[in-house]
């Protein structure tokens, strides 16, 4: 089973859930995953895009009734 | 049995809780059935905003620091003895001089740390304001710069979300005052997809960045730098040259917390409502040290820390919670060296800035002097 940490940071004004998502890929090591929980409409198009820039790898991205849930993939 | 209360750090949080606790409990202190500790790991406090000034001549060394010692009201116990364990199962903190703490009530305060050397070069090739002495060396590299490349690198994760902008508005003015702006140019980077976590305060901030000429680069976060080449590289493909690079160094929690299994690079898991150590309800956490998803400013300390007080009040006295964290964050903003705005938001109410004012930049200066208060729980 893949390390998965999760990251609750909806409703977060400051950061945000990008900033968070940055942060704590930093601390998992390559191959775990983090998931991210953000009601942030601007967040459910930078986040996908910034993985993508990045080179990690999106495992999940669902629309929930009022936020999106998001998993990331370290890739390296 | 004396009910013991011990506060592992003597930034702003951990000083707000002691003295705040030390006067809520007063008559239960001088009865003698309460003892209030501080642990810290220097005798003097410094202002840390306050080094936004430094480099650029506006402050002076001296202004940023007092004594930890007089801050503290005289009932408290303070030491300066880093601790290197925090057990709370045993209820135990340990110090580096070997000494072991019991408690009833803990408070962990320990703040965060800057780690530029989690950035292969950054050290070597940049400099900062974020400590004493990387300021101090802004400052001479800032007297010495005849203009050039200037990038302002920003690295996540940060404490005082607000003060890279700061640096880079602050930075085009004393530029300007130099004489050497013309021939200079800023280059602002960001980790996210725009000028600042804040949306409303990174849409302020874009049209003020075409108006003073200050380029910017989006999605960036340093992978590496080159001194020798003067270039910054980053994870998202892009690399920069410089002449003068500043940054704001990636961020970890205190080493005690790390080494004492309390939480993924020193940040600790907290409830966002009590600020309770998840697990514990004798066990609080305070300021930069949570891993709450919010601002790691002065001001999220303060406001925590009134919370904690109120609730750790309650429990001695009343044996109940007093009340929850309402997200609360305030923040001014220098918009250059002689206008300034503010943002405040919490877990409800989204951020609305207002226009930067000369009003608001004299608030500012004058709450740099008011801190000391705010420190000794005063205001």
């Amino acid at each position: 089973m893949t390390e998965r940490q999760l990251v609750d940071a909806r409703g977060a004004a400051c950061p945000g859930p990008l900033m968070e998502l940055i942060a704590q890929i930093k601390l998992v090591n390559v191959g775990e995953e983090v998931e991210i929980l953000s009601s942030d409409k601007g967040s459910a198009s930078d986040i996908p895009l910034w993985v993508a820039k990045v080179g990690h790898e999106m495992v999940e991205n669902e629309k929930q009734d009022n936020h999106w849930s998001m998993v990331v993939r370290r890739a390296k | 049995m004396a009910t013991k209360i011990v506060i592992v750090g003597g930034g702003l949080a951990g000083t707000i809780i002691a003295n705040g606790l030390c006067r809520q409990l007063k008559s239960e202190m001088r009865g003698g059935g309460l003892s209030i500790t501080v642990i810290g790991t220097t005798d003097q406090h410094m202002y840390q905003p306050g080094l936004l000034y430094l480099p650029f001549g506006r402050t002076r060394e001296a202004e940023l620091f007092r004594d930890q010692r007089k801050l503290l009201d005289r009932k408290i116990v303070f030491f300066v003895d880093p601790a290197n364990n925090i057990d709370v199962d045993k209820q135990e903190v340990t110090t580096d001089s070997g000494r072991v703490h019991g408690y009833d009530y803990l408070v962990i305060a320990t703040g965060s740390r800057l780690m530029p050397q989690n950035i292969p070069g950054l050290a070597e090739g940049a400099h900062w304001l974020y400590d004493l002495e990387g300021a101090r060396k802004m400052r001479v590299a800032l007297d010495e710069f005849e203009g050039g490349k200037v990038i302002v690198n920003v690295n996540a994760p940060h404490k005082c979300p607000v003060a890279p902008l700061e640096i880079t508005f602050m930075l085009h003015d004393f530029l300007k005052a130099k004489g050497v702006m013309d021939k200079s140019e800023i280059t602002y980077t960001y980790p996210i997809g725009r000028l600042h976590s804040l949306e409303p305060v990174a849409e302020w901030a874009l049209p003020e960045f075409t108006r003073l000429g200050i380029k910017s680069e989006i999605f960036f976060n340093a992978k590496q730098v080159n001194p020798d080449a003067k270039t910054i590289e980053s994870e998202e493909g892009v690399t920069l040259g410089y002449d003068l690079l500043i940054t704001v160094p990636p961020h970890q929690g205190a080493q005690v917390i790390e080494d004492s299994g309390l939480g993924k690079g020193g940040w600790v898991p907290t409830n966002k409502d009590t600020l309770h150590h998840e697990g514990s309800d004798n066990v609080f956490v305070c300021g930069d040290t949570t891993n709450i998803p919010i601002s790691k400013a002065g001001s999220t300390a303060h406001f925590e820390a009134d919370t904690i007080v109120d609730n750790l009040t309650s429990l001695i006295t009343e044996g109940r919670m007093a009340r929850n964290y309402d997200g609360k964050v305030f923040c001014f903003v220098e918009t250059g060296m002689k206008s300034g705005t503010y943002v405040w938001f919490d877990y409800e109410t989204p951020p609305n800035p207002g226009p930067p004012s000369q009003m608001v930049h004299w608030s500012k200066l004058a709450y740099n002097r008011l801190y000391w208060l705010s420190a000794k729980g005063l205001l």
